[in-house]
């Protein structure tokens, strides 16, 4: 099932052109009325003459979150005010928070693109849709809301919090899709456990859209597993309109509808494009957005881009699971971790459950890293030597997958804290270049 | 009357208070301890417990979401006088069966020396064929 086939399974040359017909247009539109975009193509020392194929997108100057923040709030739109039909606002876990506006079109690209996502897992008129992201600034709430109306599903829209009357909802109207934070799922899961609901047994839950926060193949596998849920990636982020693409029901990366973002992959140290199939830093345009511009933006995710043809017949480019955005990444002892490793390495071992804090600290000129573990109910046993033996094997596991040494505690089930909106696991206290103060590294900041 | 006890085995996280808090939830309970025993690591400990009606304690401990096992131990009645230990230790230790772990517990009437063997009907049967009095759970 597609949506818009004619742009889904278009044949790449056809697509290429028109990616390049849509940057010609924006990047004159941009020249001609943005002033932001204009100046900074001045002092690159680029005209919009010069684009004159697709390739010719690396001569346009990057884009960065700062940019963002310097001007803030709208001074970097290239409509006025009145053509300003919405506002979100990202958290901002360091400075100002950012500001996205979007006109009447740039909401219509971003319902669009999730009414051919929420098709490509199977969602549809005969579904009921329960929206668990938080509603409000965060586009989570809304932009899914949206999408899933599109496709004539049945929305629910709970927003986050009230877990046991989210569940009993679920009952009630038959919840068949949900779309929320992997971690919010899990959440549900063991507050179901303990109401003596079972997903597969009392609801029709059988589709979940999961973003918002990088999340692991293990964690997919235990979601499956334990709630009878097919799990599907979501990727999104405010600066590109909020969550839009996902996998389609083949798995196999998450499609990139080519019409709405063009996506390159950069080597993060020499800045030089890379293959299809080398991991770098993906550098985004889109293509429709007309507010505020998003030219050559350096969002920091980590992916690889697949440009073969789909299973599923679509032609759109596909990029792999957001291993973590470079800004998440924790540089411990001089080697580089992602919270994902470590998440995808303690799921995959069957004493661990799903809950895990990562502390760093910094003690003398050594970092250190504890990670706070919960262990299933199951593998407590009174032998204090049995437990120290399982400790020992979860650092190991850890040592051997990261390469760095981790203190590991033991957690009862249920002590470590859970979250409803984005998990916030990483607690890093390390003084950064002389600073005093403490930085809260969030998991992550997709869809902010 | 049996004389494989069951001993309540409860996970602690160790930080200041955890101990006040489980307790505090032994005694919301009703729970009453009869003879205990904490081992501990650095961030976690094991509460180890023989108390008054196993069954019950245990059901009313996981309602309540705490972290509870059953283990069988067994209570070796001891003399007030030196060794009287070693015999049983002595024993078990020629039968193949390998001691966890122990603790004391000093009775009204009886005072007796629990301990976690690998095999608690096996260590039943040696140390009653060789006349060594066990406490049953009726005279805990």
């Amino acid at each position: 099932m597609y949506w818009n086939p004619k742009i889904e399974c278009m044949p790449k040359e056809q697509l290429k052109q028109l990616q390049y017909r849509e940057l010609k247009a924006l990047v004159n539109n941009l020249y001609s009325f943005n002033k932001f975009y204009h100046d900074r193509m001045k002092v690159q020392g680029v005209h919009p003459d010069d684009i004159t194929g697709l390739a010719d997108i690396t001569k346009l100057p990057f884009m960065y979150k700062q940019d963002l923040r310097d001007y803030y709030p709208t001074n970097m739109f290239t409509v006025p005010n009145n053509e300003v039909v919405r506002y979100h606002v990202s958290s901002g876990t360091t400075g100002k928070p950012t500001l996205v506006g979007y006109t009447k079109n740039d909401l219509e690209y971003w319902t669009e693109a999730l009414a051919r996502s929420l098709t490509s897992v199977g969602i549809g008129p005969d579904d009921t849709m329960q929206i668990s992201y938080g509603y409000g600034l965060f586009t989570g709430g809304l932009g899914l809301h949206y999408g899933a109306e599109r496709v004539g599903a049945t929305v629910l829209p709970t927003g986050t919090g009230g877990t046991e009357r989210q569940i009993e909802l679920i009952q009630d109207l038959g919840v068949t899709a949900i779309a929320c934070t992997p971690s919010y799922l899990v959440h549900m899961g063991d507050v179901a456990k303990k109401m003596g609901v079972d997903f597969r047994r009392d609801t029709k839950l059988r589709k979940a859209v999961l973003g918002a926060e990088p999340w692991s193949e293990s964690m997919r596998q235990h979601i499956e597993q334990d709630m009878g849920i097919k799990a599907y990636d979501i990727y999104g982020t405010s600066e590109q309109a909020g969550p839009m693409f996902t996998e389609c029901e083949e798995r196999k990366g998450i499609h990139i509808a080519g019409d709405i973002m063009y996506v390159e992959i950069l080597d993060p140290d020499t800045g030089e494009s890379l293959e299809p199939g080398q991991k770098g830093e993906m550098v985004v345009t889109m293509l429709k957005k007309e507010a505020m511009p998003m030219i050559r933006y350096k969002i920091r995710d980590i992916t690889t881009l697949n440009e073969d043809e789909c299973e599923c017949g679509r032609t759109s480019p596909r990029i792999s699971r957001i291993t973590g955005r470079s800004d998440d990444m924790l540089i411990i002892r001089g080697i580089n971790v992602f919270p994902s490793q470590i998440e995808y390495t303690l799921l995959q071992i069957p004493q661990v459950g799903n809950q895990y804090m990562i502390y760093v600290s910094r003690e003398g000129a050594l970092d250190n890293m504890v990670l706070q573990v919960e262990i299933k109910e199951e593998a407590f046993t009174d032998k204090l030597e049995d437990m120290i033996r399982l400790r020992s094997h979860i650092e190991s596991e850890l040592k051997k997958y990261l390469n760095i040494a981790v203190t590991v505690e033991l957690k009862a089930p249920g002590e470590l804290p859970r979250f409803e909106g984005k998990a916030k696991r990483v607690i890093d206290t390390r003084k950064l270049r002389g600073e005093n103060k403490c930085r809260r590294s969030s998991h992550s900041c997709q869809f902010s | 009357m049996s004389k494989i006890i069951t001993q309540l085995s409860i996970f602690v996280n160790n930080e200041p208070g955890r101990l006040a808090h489980i307790v505090g939830v032994l005694r919301d309970c009703g729970v009453n301890m009869k003879a205990f025993n904490l081992a501990e690591s650095a961030e976690f400990g094991i509460l180890r417990a023989i108390v008054e009606d196993p069954e019950d304690a245990y059901s009313r401990l996981k309602a309540k979401d705490v972290i509870v096992r059953k283990t069988d131990v067994i209570g070796v009645v001891i003399a007030d006088e030196p060794g009287s230990i070693f015999k049983a230790a002595d024993l078990l230790g020629r039968a193949g069966i390998n001691i966890e772990y122990g603790y004391a517990y000093t009775g009204r009437n009886k005072a007796a020396f629990f301990l976690r063997v690998d095999d608690a009907a096996k260590a039943v049967r040696e140390l009653e064929c060789a006349g060594i009095e066990l406490i049953t759970d009726q005279e805990i």
